[in-house]
């Protein structure tokens, strides 16, 4: 397990060696070894703030280390800023891309450096072309002329990438390119990388799911608590050895659902229909189960679960808690009538970032905390530190603004939230979306306790294996309709994707 | 955290737990903005009482109050407007309008005052619920909307008396509202909206609509998700807003006893300009009502100033102008600053995640 050297059939490319970074007392990284050959996917995991983000800002030229040392072909490599980086090939692609959405596609790629004809005026047929060839490359089809806005996330990356090899990018860091990816995208994004590879460039690939890493890369390295644990090559190492690394225990069961009793229907919803969107949805959430709507990204899961929410309206249908029509439209009366939403998208929906802790995690109970219409005397307070004990949320101080939390803890935050409201019906959207392992676990063990104690509990979520861990019944949408309903039992991979993907028989 | 201070936490004895270090202290120190505004009009005061003739008789006491009256009331419902990420500059042109429908309706109707008094507001109301109804029903920004009305009031101002003004109010009333408070030379009409103002402190500051108000203002999808009423509660504010407008267009006719199409033209702008050096973000979500009360007496105390030291109108408005671009421009610069230490703060707090 020394750094860099086993099992390398080239000279590496990249190497950082005895890398550290500390910000104020705080040391971020600790001695991180990490070697990138030339047509190798290297898997860089960690949980939430074990240093994976502050290593990708050092390759970025966001930050300098404070010592240690970085070679590039061998020779050293000092990066002043991000323009150093971009010079020395590395690129780094982010999970959302930020494009000038009014621009267009070629004109992104090109910006500040369009080919220029006469009078300096952009050549923007050249400039087509050549996105054109940079997309041809990458073997895939996106329109050089149309505007940035409307793509796709997987899309927008490609944009990333395109951009980055035209700059002949020799190392492509992908900071969890596929938290926001379908499956047919994820596919593509790895065929993309794996050509990348084959050119002899070097990725390094970030992300929180194994079936990916072991998909895509050749060798993991593993941080905790920013320092380094190991780099080995894939096949030495299975998930439940990569996990135990990252969180240096064992976890006993990444999903650990337990059996309860299942009580009276509490969500029932019927026949609903928004043009366009979703069609004819039914399906009932009893309490004490956790029933998850699984399928492809854009399939319309979200959207049914805000329509039920009252976030948006529908046209058609209907939706019953504990038997009582819900009417449409109306968040206020939705949580009124005990239901809770936990949005996909925590960051402009779950949580107001400005604001403090404190705020957030009271502000749909900002009523019912209130005496005589006056909220006074510190009981939203108590209130949001009740709930944040309760949930180990780690923050400084209940005051300090929700953004300066990590992601699981933001996600606890926005739990916190809901969870007081004291609501009998919980749709959850994505619930670890972003989150480190073991956050991920314990979100986990709290909806099996919630569903214990007899919430019905409505989960939308992307990850298969958290859907077949957690849900006593998977619904599967696709293309806007409820197209399969399956038992626990009758619930494998095979059998969801097949649905999901629209192969399955309808049901 | 000059505009933190007062939507976040409240003050409470028991939470001991404080950022701690020399970086926590510098943000302390760079200081609300309250306090900068409160030692601002210390100075304004000082300097004034020091420097300027008259400044500090009883008689301008009076005169210098009764002037704010009209720009402290438009300023409260304007502060919440402008927490929500919103703004109303129809706010004077409503004061116009009300002020003649007010002198026509006296010299036509044959209503009593009282009942005149109480329809202005209702229609004052009315105007601002149009506002309301374009920017929520129809999604429009409150900046475009409340240019159209605020010409729009305007010229119905001038539809409503023309050129005429109606001055034969009865002396009884216009008195009282110039009246002061017995062996003081505080007027009357300050108490009123000193309570005006307490209520609207205690809207934005302790109540589920204030918290509402904070959380729209910095994302109104997020505050729709926690189960606000975002269009709502945006519709309701403008229609206060109006009915205060129509407050002010009485007290204004009244103090001069006057009813003219051109009553309190401008006033949006010295508003605006006493909200935003009050602390309030022009992008919503922060500020609050003690720094715009703070605002509203400096911008007061200025112009009352540089009116007693002879300085002539116009450059009254280039004053006011220009306050109005620093009181944009320092915040955000002292946010920039701010932002700079607490990610610096927040980087050797959860860098690594």
């Amino acid at each position: 397990m020394s750094p860099g050297a086993p099992g390398a059939d080239s000279a590496p490319l990249l190497v950082l060696d005895g890398v550290t970074k500390s910000f104020g007392a705080v040391a971020a990284l600790r001695g991180v070894h990490l070697a990138l050959h030339p047509g190798e996917a290297h898997a860089l995991v960690g949980e939430n703030g074990a240093g994976k983000s502050t290593l990708v800002k050092i390759l970025a030229g966001a930050h300098a280390p404070d010592t240690g040392r970085m070679t590039l072909d061998g020779r050293p490599l000092q990066l002043r800023g991000p323009a150093d980086a971009r010079d020395a090939g590395i690129a780094v692609i982010y999970q959302e891309p930020t494009l000038f959405p009014d621009l267009s596609v070629a004109e992104n790629i090109f910006m500040g450096r369009q080919p220029l004809r006469g009078l300096r005026r952009i050549d923007t047929r050249a400039m087509n072309r050549d996105a054109e060839r940079l997309f041809d490359r990458l073997g895939v089809r996106i329109d050089p002329a149309r505007p940035a806005r409307g793509l796709s996330i997987a899309d927008q990356q490609l944009v990333e990438i395109a951009k980055a090899i035209s700059f002949d990018a020799r190392v492509l860091i992908m900071d969890e390119p596929t938290a926001a990816l379908s499956g047919v995208e994820v596919d593509r994004l790895f065929g993309v990388a794996r050509s990348l590879c084959e050119r002899g460039a070097a990725v390094l690939f970030i992300s929180h799911r194994f079936d990916e890493v072991f998909d895509l890369c050749q060798r993991i390295t593993v941080l905790r608590d920013g320092a380094w644990v190991s780099s080995d090559p894939t096949t030495d190492l299975t998930v439940d050895e990569v996990v135990r690394r990252m969180v240096g225990r064992d976890v006993a069961s990444l999903y650990p659902k337990q059996d309860a009793a299942l009580r009276d229907t509490l969500l029932e919803v019927r026949g609903l229909s928004r043009a366009g969107v979703f069609s004819d949805v039914s399906f009932s959430v009893r309490g004490g189960e956790i029933v998850a709507l699984a399928g492809l990204v854009g399939a319309g899961r979200s959207e049914v679960a805000r329509a039920v929410f009252g976030v948006d309206r529908y046209d058609a249908g209907q939706v019953r808690v504990a038997g009582r029509i819900l009417p449409p439209g109306s968040p206020r009366k939705a949580i009124a009538a005990g239901v809770a939403l936990v949005p996909e998208d925590r960051r402009q929906q779950g949580l107001v970032m400005e604001l403090s802790v404190e705020r957030n995690a009271t502000l749909a109970r900002r009523r019912a905390l209130s005496r005589l219409g006056l909220l006074l005397g510190g009981t939203e307070r108590a209130e949001a530190r009740q709930w944040t004990r309760r949930l180990q949320v780690k923050t400084s101080r209940l005051a300090a603004p929700v953004a300066t939390l990590s992601g699981g803890n933001q996600q606890k935050v926005v739990l916190a939230k809901w969870l007081a409201t004291a609501p009998r019906i919980l749709i959850i959207d994505e619930p670890t979306r972003g989150i480190d392992v073991g956050t991920k676990a314990e979100v986990h063990r709290l909806l099996s306790e919630l569903a214990g104690e007899g919430l019905a509990i409505l989960m939308i979520s992307s990850e298969l294996p958290e859907v077949l861990g957690m849900a006593d019944r998977v619904l599967v949408m696709h293309e806007g309709r409820l197209v399969r309903e399956l038992p626990r039992a009758e619930a494998d991979e095979t059998s969801v994707m097949f649905a999901a993907t629209g192969q399955g028989a309808t049901a | 955290m000059a505009h933190d201070s007062l939507y976040a936490a409240p003050p409470s004895g028991a939470d001991t737990e404080r950022p701690a270090g020399r970086l926590a202290g510098l943000r302390g120190a760079l200081g609300t903005w309250d306090t900068a505004i409160v030692a601002a009009l210390v100075v304004a005061v000082l300097l004034a009482g020091l420097s300027v003739q008259n400044f500090a008789t009883g008689r301008n006491a009076q005169f210098l109050l009764l002037d704010l009256v009209p720009l402290a009331l438009l300023a409260l419902p304007m502060t919440l407007i402008v927490v929500t990420g919103e703004i109303d500059l129809s706010v004077a042109s409503v004061v116009g309008l009300t002020s003649t429908l007010m002198g026509q309706l006296w010299l036509s109707s044959g209503l009593s005052l009282e009942l005149i008094c109480v329809l202005v507001v209702l229609i004052g109301a009315v105007l601002g619920a149009v506002n309301g109804v374009f920017i929520t029903g129809f999604g429009l920004p409150s900046l475009a909307v409340t240019i159209g009305t605020l010409a729009l009031y305007r010229g119905l101002s001038f539809v409503v008396l023309g050129d005429q003004a109606v001055a034969d109010f009865p002396a009884s009333w216009t008195a009282a509202v110039v009246r002061t408070i017995p062996g003081t030379s505080i007027p009357v009409a300050v108490v009123p909206v000193l309570l005006l103002a307490l209520v609207f402190g205690v809207v934005l500051h302790a109540t589920p609509v204030g918290r509402a108000l904070y959380a729209m203002g910095n994302n109104d999808e997020a505050a729709t998700f926690a189960g606000v009423s975002v269009a709502r509660t945006k519709f309701w504010l403008f229609v206060v807003s109006g009915a205060v407008g129509g407050l002010v267009g009485i007290f204004w006719t009244l103090r001069y006893a006057s009813a003219r199409g051109d009553n309190a033209t401008g006033l949006e702008l010295t508003v605006v300009t006493a909200v935003l050096l009050g602390g309030v973000s022009i992008f919503g979500g922060r500020g609050g009502l003690l720094g715009v009360v703070a605002g509203v007496l400096l911008l007061g105390v200025l112009r009352n100033a540089l009116q007693l030291a002879d300085v002539d109108a116009n450059a009254l408005t280039i004053v006011t102008g220009s306050l109005l671009i620093v009181s944009v421009v320092l915040p955000n610069a002292a946010a920039d600053l701010r932002a700079r230490l607490h990610r610096r703060r927040r980087r050797a707090h959860l860098s690594a995640s």
